[in-house]
């Protein structure tokens, strides 16, 4: 399923189709992020007629924001999917993260930084023992995703309360380390009179490598074989097993960075958010242009696809339209998004 | 290869049990917040009694900590055995209270704001000679419900309160944040606050498990209608994350609240936060436990027939030192 592939020179006289170059538009058109780039186009046109708001640099800016903080997490959950897998811990294990960097730093009395490696370390974890007990059981990841789902949620709530007595995360705005850790994470970068939130830079550096391992490395063809058909990747020479479980640890990597950015961003943590993210960023991915069946995707799309959630919830809001209808506009249009992706996959399809 | 790969895992523990070791925060932690814990009072001398409390609560709501904390104080000085359980489906929170009917429970503390589904039950431990107070939700119903006595705060009442305040302080518009869509308690909120400001009210929805996508949208918000100068939160940690909306968006809006916590307390002596609503949940909690305690020891009524209003109160730069002090233990 490797979309790398070559043309080879064609044989003099006759030309096999499997190999024969095609037009530089069909190709481009027949790239997964293709349909929904033009639906983020149009969701962009339409609220920039629309609400006046939304033409102003520091509108997109906010904009931009809400598409780095489900992009980050749709990123990982892409390459989860073009591997074949699902993670529905996704959304509380970003909470569970916050969590246990600020709860091991505040009970311990330690530098903060030291929360921030003890949490990478237990969210790369969690993200192995997902794969791990995938590949040990074959048991569908919806299954057992779902389990950590539950059993993270429980945690987070049971281990908070039982710690701190409350069922938020003590503040830690006043510990070592947080200012420091507050740049790297949750700090604001003025261009051009605009404050930029720094995730939107992260998103894009991790849109940018995450589109490299897919396209250009060996890595990449692993996670597309992977997903395509899991019994013939393994006859060939596929380490499944490695590539799935290392799905599951970039899950983990991106959770712990939202999650640092959530904590360093609002000093203290609800043990009962993230519950229904997961979906968001399996939507995003999917809007972006993954199969839910696997083995085909990108990282580029799920950009497009965070974006475009961004775009329409924020964009609902800046164009004044009745609160109450909010989620009502929302599902009209990803679903209008998410046709306009349909149509044009099917129109390159045809070339 | 797998040597190798099993040193640096060795050396990265080592490195990390190290860097453990010498990073201790100077400032900050647990050491500097162990406060003594409050409300120790003495013991009833009173038969132990079994007091079911079943509410419509989510796991996880710091709200609900505070009162069943209250709750649990009370049961400690009354000798009760507390049972407390939590279901937001009203079916669950049904099948609960028949549990604790058919456990034969010495009282039964409910909350009634899904008051038509959970009616015929308490109908029904009235009858098996079990008495039901309800507290927080219900205000309207509760005496229908046939329930002994009630203890909250009207929310519409408590919206209105706030609306007046935003009146008297010359506030020309205002933003209610709803974080849970079609809630009816958080609705009345927001409809009370309409109900008596004297200038224009909006709602806005954002989703509460997602805190960037709530500070985002109150941002998209400010940005779009730069005439809002009040932002009124539901909640105290929507009200610290609406501190930052208001930042990002370089609005001035001032910002007052529903419900309190301890960095509440803290962004209101700093100024940050102009006022919270207090409908006091410790005293929820408290209160239908102690009542139902009197009734069977006494026969007395906390109310006499009438709802125990405990809200709606403001927290205010004028009385907040006073109030933080317990918020900082968890119990405000």
């Amino acid at each position: 399923m490797s979309q790398a592939v070559q043309a080879a020179p064609a044989p003099p006289g006759s030309v096999d189709d499997r190999v024969r170059r095609r037009s530089l538009l069909a190709s481009v058109l027949s790239r997964p992020e293709v349909g929904s780039l033009v639906g983020a186009v149009a969701v962009f046109a339409l609220f920039f007629a629309v609400a006046p708001t939304f033409r102003q640099a520091a509108s997109f800016a906010t904009v931009l924001y809400a598409g780095s903080t489900i992009g980050i997490m749709a990123l990982a959950v892409a390459l989860l999917m073009i591997g074949g897998e699902f993670d529905l811990s996704a959304g509380v294990a970003v909470t569970t993260s916050a969590l246990f960097a600020s709860t091991f730093a505040y009970q311990l009395n330690l530098n903060l930084w030291v929360g921030v490696a003890a949490a990478l370390v237990v969210s790369l974890g969690i993200g192995a023992f997902n794969g791990w007990l995938l590949m040990r059981t074959g048991l569908p990841s919806f299954l057992i995703t779902l389990g950590t789902f539950f059993i993270l949620q429980g945690v987070n709530l049971g281990v908070t309360k039982l710690l701190t007595g409350n069922v938020s995360s003590t503040s830690v705005s006043d510990m070592d380390g947080f200012e420091q850790a507050r740049a790297v994470f949750a700090s604001t970068v003025p261009i051009g009179g605009v404050s930029v939130k720094i995730t939107v830079f992260w998103w894009l550096l991790f849109v940018a490598i995450g589109t490299w391992v897919l396209l250009r490395t060996k890595t990449g063809n692993w996670i597309f074989a992977a997903g395509g058909d899991k019994a013939a990747a393994r006859a060939v020479g596929v380490p499944v097993r490695a590539t799935k479980i290392g799905l599951f640890m970039t899950v983990g990597f991106m959770a712990w960075f939202v999650g640092m950015h959530q904590l360093f961003s609002f000093n203290a943590i609800q043990s009962g958010g993230g519950v229904g993210q997961e979906f968001i960023y399996i939507i995003a991915a999917v809007v972006g242009g993954c199969l839910l069946t696997g083995g085909y995707g990108s990282a580029v799309g799920s950009a497009i696809g965070a974006l475009i959630f961004g775009m329409t919830s924020l964009g609902i809001v800046y164009a004044g339209w009745d609160a109450n209808w909010f989620k009502a506009f929302l599902g009209v249009m990803l679903l209008l998004a998410t046709i306009v992706n349909m149509i044009v996959k099917n129109q390159a399809a045809k070339r | 290869m797998r040597t190798r790969s099993r040193r640096t895992v060795a050396a990265t523990f080592v490195a990390l049990a190290a860097l453990t070791l010498s990073s201790c925060s100077s400032s900050g932690g647990r050491q500097e917040d162990e406060a003594p814990a409050g409300g120790a009072a003495g013991k009833a001398d009173t038969p132990t009694m079994k007091i079911a409390m079943i509410t419509h609560a989510a796991p996880g709501d710091t709200f609900w900590d505070i009162v069943r904390k209250g709750a649990e104080a009370a049961a400690a000085k009354d000798n009760v055995d507390l049972n407390y359980q939590g279901a937001p489906e009203a079916g669950d929170q049904v099948n609960l209270v028949q549990q604790a009917i058919d456990a034969d429970v010495d009282g039964i503390a409910v909350t009634l704001a899904k008051a038509e589904a959970m009616a015929p039950v308490v109908k029904a431990a009235t009858e098996a000679g079990i008495p039901v107070v309800a507290f927080n939700g219900g205000f309207e119903e509760w005496q229908e419900a046939g329930a002994l006595g009630y203890f909250g705060q009207d929310e519409r009442t408590a919206g209105e309160a706030a609306g007046q305040r935003l009146t008297t302080e010359g506030a020309k518009k205002a933003l209610c944040v709803i974080h849970e869509q079609g809630h009816v308690g958080l609705e009345a909120r927001c409809a009370g606050v309409a109900e008596t400001f004297g200038g224009q009210t909006e709602n806005l929805y954002v989703t509460g498990t997602d805190m960037p996508a709530v500070q985002q949208a109150i941002t998209s918000k400010l940005q779009q209608d730069p005439a809002i100068d009040r932002v009124v939160t539901l909640g105290a940690p929507y009200a610290l994350t609406a501190v930052k909306s208001v930042a990002d968006a370089g609005s001035s809006a001032q910002i007052g609240t529903f419900d309190t916590n301890a960095d509440l307390m803290a962004a209101i002596e700093g100024g940050d936060i102009q006022w919270a609503i207090d409908q006091q949940p410790y005293l929820q909690g408290y209160l239908a436990v102690d009542s139902l305690w009197l009734y069977n020891t006494n026969g007395n009524t906390i109310g006499g027939g009438q709802a125990t209003q405990t809200g709606p109160a403001f927290v205010d730069a004028s009385n907040v030192d006073r109030v933080a002090e317990f918020a900082a233990g968890g119990t405000r």
